[in-house]
């Protein structure tokens, strides 16, 4: 099977070359070997590039995304500098390089953050056209939002954090299911025996860029969403309205103090045995199986992971945390930069990161679904499809500059909070959001 | 006279003026605007979350400063007397100021978790309460720990100018009103208030300007939540002009600010009017 994905892959990355050569790729250099499986851009001579990142949740990422940083140094003589910050900190610097016009030549950051700024964006179409040829094809959600326009990449998906469901099983097992919970009636009927039981659930409904994301799950599942196709805002509705009281419902077995929960505090009460239930990266599970505390490395073997049920709207609506990739016009080392983000994404670099990341990030190229890291665990094959399946967060609309600031608005996760935890009427919460959307979605 | 003049127009008033400009177009991350007048302030009046931010600020800053003040002067009278290892206290006292606020905030983020504060632990130990206090997660109580996060932080200022202004005041005072007959208490009212009140005014000016743009320390502890109920002006306006990209409404929430802050300089404008006056001075 895994030869003949490789032929497949070749074949796919024939016809790339092939159609990239017609279109004319510009600045693109092809050998005769080259061809027939790859693209090389000849960086600029003395060229150096400085790549700001967000900081590693898992130590593993960093350590392998470094390594192939160092091969490509060693490879093509140029010179690069990664910096990390907190994904909540790289927003407004890229946001801040996007302004003046000057910063780091490639910058790695979360969700619609190109939909921000996309005139100050290198267009890597190109790039993004051969590595989706080679590599079975970006999922939809990748080009949502990479390729608003259905045409231009303004950048590349690195993956994505999969926001999954975390669990004991013991404690969920004791609550008296063997296993878990596929639909949202079920899900609840969960949530209230934990609760009973004493070992109660927990997800973030502060301003956290990754772990709030569950309230779209939440509003989705139910049919609701913030805009329609048109981009009209919609989030005042009764489905809307029925997510909000099945949420009211939820909240009410969740651990006191979820309403100030950033991204940090799931994971310190779930591996304190705070918590059975919640959602998160694979964080959570990696820093237990690592963990030198022999208590928390036993919480290991009772850790599973499991998708968001399916609610009345009857599909997935997953949400989950999206790494994108921008090399911004201003670079003086273009061809450098993407012959950068070419080596990282090619499948000797890119599966040597997966792994190393232990299942943190999944892959935004569908033939990337055969990393062995999705199957030499069993318990980290949830996160795999956490891209295919997701829905971009501006969804049902078009992404841009209004669902990029409604989304670190945090609309959608404050309006949950408010109707849930009954600090207004479901209605109260759902008018205020509609209200501060259409601000945004009125450009 | 010239490069001070550069420098002022440079670095104070061009982004000053920059920011106020911002306010009234509709410029967004990334893409310059035009100008469209009152139309972002007129639309901020009306939103509830800047009303709820402009309380938030105005209760975080008064209530903050009035402790601070009180806590402050309090200390720099304590430590204006003869203590044995005066010196050691006053370094001391000195030590939340030196620590980076970011550092300090992720300690009170600790203090203040809902799972693991150690306030929390201890209460329940003692068996003073059954459940841990939810510190951050509801609206009335993050207000308040922000508030005590941000009192321990600014002590020192306060404490450490007034102490300044206490040493200037000479024991003259002090004994000839001994020899009067003054209480301890007559001749904190009547010598020491008076004679600090200079200082007071220009103390509590820069208190309540820290205070009031206060940012670093909501945004590791709370990011503004829950509920927005921590939100200040200033970290409202960043979530709206970087973060979402917003960048003119942000601006304006910056710019409604400015009325407040003058209110204070005017505030110590004339508390060095008076400060003048009682050296002798023409006003």
């Amino acid at each position: 099977m895994s030869d003949f994905n490789n032929r497949r892959t070749i074949l796919k990355g024939s016809a790339g070359i092939a159609a990239a050569a017609t279109i004319g790729t510009g600045s693109a250099i092809f050998s005769p070997f080259a061809q027939a499986q790859s693209m090389t851009f000849k960086p600029e001579k003395g060229a150096k590039l400085r790549v700001l990142r967000w900081s590693r949740f898992v130590q593993g990422d960093i350590d392998a995304y470094m390594l192939n940083v160092k091969k490509f140094t060693e490879m093509t003589g140029v010179e690069v500098r990664v910096d990390n910050e907190g994904w909540e900190d790289v927003r407004p610097k890229a946001a801040v390089a996007a302004n003046t016009g000057a910063g780091p030549d490639i910058i790695l950051s979360t969700n619609d953050d190109a939909n921000l700024y996309p005139d100050k964006l290198l267009d890597v179409t190109d790039l993004a056209e051969y590595l989706g040829k080679k590599y079975g094809g970006w999922y939809p959600a990748v080009q949502q939002y990479l390729r608003p326009d259905g045409k231009k990449w303004l950048g590349l998906g690195l993956g994505a954090a999969g926001s999954m469901i975390v669990y004991r099983q013991s404690q969920v097992k004791a609550a008296g299911f063997d296993t878990f919970p596929k639909d949202t009636a079920g899900f609840l009927k969960l949530h209230q025996a934990l609760k009973e039981k004493g070992t109660p659930a927990g997800y973030a409904l502060g301003n956290a860029t990754g772990d709030s994301l569950w309230t779209n799950w939440l509003i989705w599942s139910h049919g609701g969403k913030l805009v329609d196709k048109n981009n009209k805002v919609v989030i005042d509705s009764p489905e809307t309205q029925k997510a909000l009281e099945y949420g009211k419902e939820l909240y009410a077995t969740f651990i006191p103090g979820t309403l100030s929960w950033l991204d940090p505090n799931n994971n310190k009460a779930f591996l304190d045995s705070q918590i059975s239930v919640t959602n998160n990266g694979i964080s959570i599970y990696y820093a237990a199986k690592n963990s030198t505390d022999p208590k928390v490395k036993e919480l290991a073997a009772d850790i599973n992971h499991a998708s968001f049920p399916i609610g009345p709207a009857g599909v997935p609506t997953e949400s989950h945390l999206f790494f994108n990739q921008m090399i911004f016009k201003y670079t003086k080392y273009p061809q450098a930069a993407k012959e950068f983000l070419r080596f990282m994404m090619e499948r000797e670099q890119f599966d040597n990161w997966l792994i190393g990341a232990g299942g943190y990030i999944a892959q935004p190229l569908a033939a990337y679904e055969s990393c062995p890291i999705w199957t030499s665990d069993p318990k980290n094959t949830p996160y795999r499809d956490s891209v295919k399946n997701m829905r971009p967060s501006g969804y049902d609309g078009k992404l841009g500059y209004a669902s990029a600031g409604a989304g670190a608005d945090f609309i959608v996760t404050n309006m949950v909070a408010e109707a849930i935890s009954g600090a207004k009427t479901p209605k109260e919460a759902m008018e205020r959001a509609q209200k501060r959307a259409e601000r945004y979605y009125k450009v | 006279m010239l490069p001070a003049t550069v420098l002022l127009l440079l670095f104070l008033t061009y982004p000053l003026g920059l920011g106020t400009w911002l306010g009234f177009t509709d410029a967004k991350i990334g893409r310059a605007g035009e100008w469209i007048g009152l139309e972002n302030f007129s639309y901020l009046i009306t939103d509830s979350v800047t009303q709820l931010a402009l309380f938030n600020t105005l209760f975080y800053t008064i209530v903050a400063s009035v402790v601070k003040f009180g806590l402050g002067l309090w200390l720099a009278v304590l430590l204006n007397k003869r203590l044995p290892f005066q010196s050691f206290f006053r370094a001391v006292v000195l030590l939340p100021w030196i620590v980076p606020t970011a550092l300090s905030a992720i300690a009170f983020w600790w203090i203040f978790d809902a799972q693991f504060s150690i306030i929390s632990w201890v209460l329940m130990k003692l068996g003073l309460i059954d459940t841990y206090i939810d510190f951050l997660g509801s609206p009335w109580n993050a207000r308040i720990s922000t508030i005590i996060a941000n009192v321990w932080r600014g002590i020192p200022f306060v404490a450490i100018s007034l102490l300044a202004g206490l040493q200037t005041i000479s024991p003259s005072y002090y004994e000839a009103s001994s020899i009067d007959g003054a209480t301890p208490w007559q001749q904190f009212r009547f010598i020491t208030l008076p004679l600090l009140t200079p200082i007071i005014a220009v103390v509590m000016t820069f208190s309540v300007l820290f205070t009031f743009t206060d940012f670093q320390l909501i945004y590791v502890l709370t990011r503004g939540g829950p509920l927005n109920s921590t939100h200040l002006m200033a970290t409202l306006a960043f979530q709206r002009a970087i973060s979402g990209g917003a960048l003119a409404e942000g601006a304006a929430i910056a710019t409604l600010m400015v009325p407040f802050l003058l209110a204070a300089i005017m505030f110590s404008y004339f508390g060095l009017q008076r400060r003048a006056w009682q050296q002798g001075g023409d006003k």
